[in-house]
């Protein structure tokens, strides 16, 4: 249970067409994320598959079911939302019951399920607490143990992480991964951070303009990505993109590298592109240097490992992988 | 600027002394009513008697005994009471519907609404007699309970779609997600969030109904009167007998502003929500 279709939906908000007809299947038990940078109409699309939004044309199937013109509450989905949206004058308990006891599930099955989320998500000793009583993290998980006891077909998460703070945001991601992992429902999550995308999703839909980019998986995205778009978006840092004669050389109207392709050189190497180090940010494990000068591409990005001695206004010479060069034509398609 | 106010001689003693003043504006009439009711009628207005005369019951008893007063005021509670309840039963769907699904012209049909308090009582006034009397209706409870709920109902939806605005979307919606119909969003999450609010509509509401004088008095003639229908019968053609209707109008007041006494906190939440953010 669990697969969901989008045949040809499009959504306008008066004359304006946020998503131009669209296609898409998330297979069952499949963990789909759509990423995008703000106002891509990511959320829309969610909100759309809820039923919370309705749609202009097209339709949502939910295992092979048209629910198009069927309410959210009786689609059997459930929403983890960005702001939590729990009941603040229900008691954690009596949130996570709400969708079994608007269900009529009787009150010992009830509590029996309540115990069960609670114990798995860590929530047991603030059953009695109200949300205003809690953390933000704990405010999520409360989210999350009324969306489980549900059993839904699938999970809606529309940045479930974003309220978080980064060491809790970590965490979190493990724990719904892992959710998943155990659980083996559908599950599709909104995203606009690139990194929540590739480390959780089996499959990943790139998103523009209410326009689907690509759909891949991680790695997929990663190594081939299908425009210039997606190279730019997926990684972190995110990819070099070089105009001009680097380019032509590779007879492409713009080529891409990733930073962690290109090997950085204090020392002059021959047909290396040479640069002036701008900054130099020492992560320990890694440095990240954003060099100015190199022609196409200012400032370019290098990943380098370890701890590399490099400092503002020092002259490097880069030399990237060849293997590893994207290349583009003018319309910003993979060659 | 508030320090600096607060530091002065003005915010000092010039505060707290306007305050009484303008306090003592308001509250004067209402003091000088019960003051009167308890004068005979012919002490009422001899100004020998202004301020020292013999107090006296009088004024009260007549009124229980010849006026038949908890007649009037059992009408004035009944219709009260259900015309707020008639108008929170509307204005609640109402302002739920707008306030969570707005559509283009919302903001044109609230101006509306409001723009129905602008008409003048009295340009209806025949038309609204001749309907009530050709239905049957006139000096009935069902009008004046009809007509209470319907006058107020704009005060009431502005107010409920200003205090349900305050709710996050997000609840309503994750309410829908959890397999509420649109009835139990409105009794499980609407009502229990918006509790205060609705609760200061409420009140007002009330009082707005206990103090409407214009219909009640034109609507009825017995069995439907109200207590504004009383003090208006009090009225005599030998002129006006200033302790008997004193005694009335403090009786009429009276619960209203016992009332408002305990709910201060509410009704000016209810008066100047959304005024200061």
């Amino acid at each position: 249970m669990g697969q969901i279709v989008l045949e040809n939906v499009v959504k306008k908000f008066g004359d304006t067409e946020v998503i131009p007809p669209l296609n898409l299947t998330i297979e069952e038990g499949e963990f789909a994320v759509f990423v995008g940078p703000s106002g891509c109409g990511k959320s829309t699309l969610l909100r759309l598959i809820a039923g919370l939004e309705d749609t202009t044309a097209g339709k949502v199937l939910i295992d092979g079911e048209d629910v198009t013109e069927v309410p959210p509450s009786k689609r059997g989905l459930a929403m983890v939302f960005q702001s939590y949206a729990l009941y603040p004058h229900m008691t954690v308990r009596k949130n996570i019951a709400f969708p079994m006891r608007m269900a009529g599930m009787s009150q010992a099955e009830q509590d029996e399920k309540i115990e069960a989320a609670a114990k798995s998500l860590n929530l047991t000793d603030y059953l009695d607490r109200k949300p205003g009583q809690l953390s933000g993290g704990q405010r999520q998980r409360v989210a999350i143990g009324r969306a489980i006891v549900r059993e839904p077909s699938a999970f809606l998460f529309d940045e479930p992480l974003s309220n978080l703070d980064a060491a809790l945001r970590v965490g979190m991601r493990l724990e719904i991964s892992e959710m998943h992992k155990r659980l083996k429902t559908t599950m599709i999550y909104v995203t606009h951070d690139q990194v929540e995308a590739m480390t959780m999703a089996d499959r990943i839909v790139v998103l523009q303009g209410g326009v689907i980019e690509q759909v891949g998986t991680p790695l997929e995205l990663y190594h081939t990505p299908r425009n210039k778009f997606v190279a730019g978006f997926i990684g972190s840092p995110k990819m070099n993109l070089l105009e001009g004669a680097e380019a032509k050389k590779h007879k492409a109207h713009t080529i891409g590298i990733r930073p962690e392709h290109i090997k950085v050189s204090t020392k002059s190497v021959k047909g290396a592109w040479k640069g002036t180090v701008g900054v130099a940010e020492h992560l320990g494990s890694d440095t990240f240097i954003h060099i100015h000068g190199v022609e196409g591409c200012d400032p370019m990005t290098v990943r380098a490992a370890g701890d590399v001695a490099v400092k503002h206004g020092d002259t490097v010479y880069l030399s990237p992988d060849k293997s590893q060069i994207h290349k583009f034509d003018d319309a910003g398609l993979r060659i | 600027m508030a320090i600096v106010a607060q530091n002065s001689k003005f915010g000092i003693f010039g505060r707290p002394i306007l305050a009484w003043v303008v306090a003592m504006v308001f509250f004067f009439p209402i003091f000088w009513l019960v003051f009167t009711s308890f004068k005979t009628d012919a002490d009422a207005v001899k100004p020998e008697f202004l301020f020292f005369f013999t107090p006296t019951l009088d004024n009260y008893l007549n009124m229980t005994e010849n006026y038949d007063y908890w007649r009037f005021a059992t009408n004035s509670v009944i219709t009260s009471v259900l015309a707020t309840a008639v108008a929170l039963f509307v204005g609640i769907p109402a302002a739920y519907a707008m306030a969570f699904n707005p559509a283009r012209h919302t903001k044109d049909i609230l101006m509306w609404m409001l723009s129905t308090k602008m008409l003048p009582a009295a340009a209806v006034l025949y038309p609204m007699t001749f309907l009530a009397k050709g239905a049957g209706i006139f000096d009935t409870h069902f009008v004046i309970v009809l007509v209470l709920a319907l006058i107020n109902l704009p005060i009431v939806v502005w107010m409920l779609f200003t205090y349900f605005k305050e709710i996050p979307k997000d609840i309503i919606e994750a309410g829908q997600m959890d397999g509420v119909n649109t009835w139990g969003e409105i009794k499980e999450i609407l009502i229990p969030l918006a509790w205060g609010g609705i609760a200061s509509t409420a009140l007002l509401c009330f009082i707005f109904c206990w103090n409407e004088a214009y219909w009640t008095v034109r609507l009825t003639t017995t069995d439907a009167a109200t207590l504004s229908k009383l003090i208006e019968g009090n009225r005599a053609p030998e002129g006006l007998f200033f302790g008997r209707l004193s005694a009335v109008s403090a009786a009429a007041v009276g619960p209203i502003v016992v009332l408002g006494w305990f709910c201060q906190k509410q009704l000016v939440q209810g008066l100047t929500f959304g005024a200061v953010k």
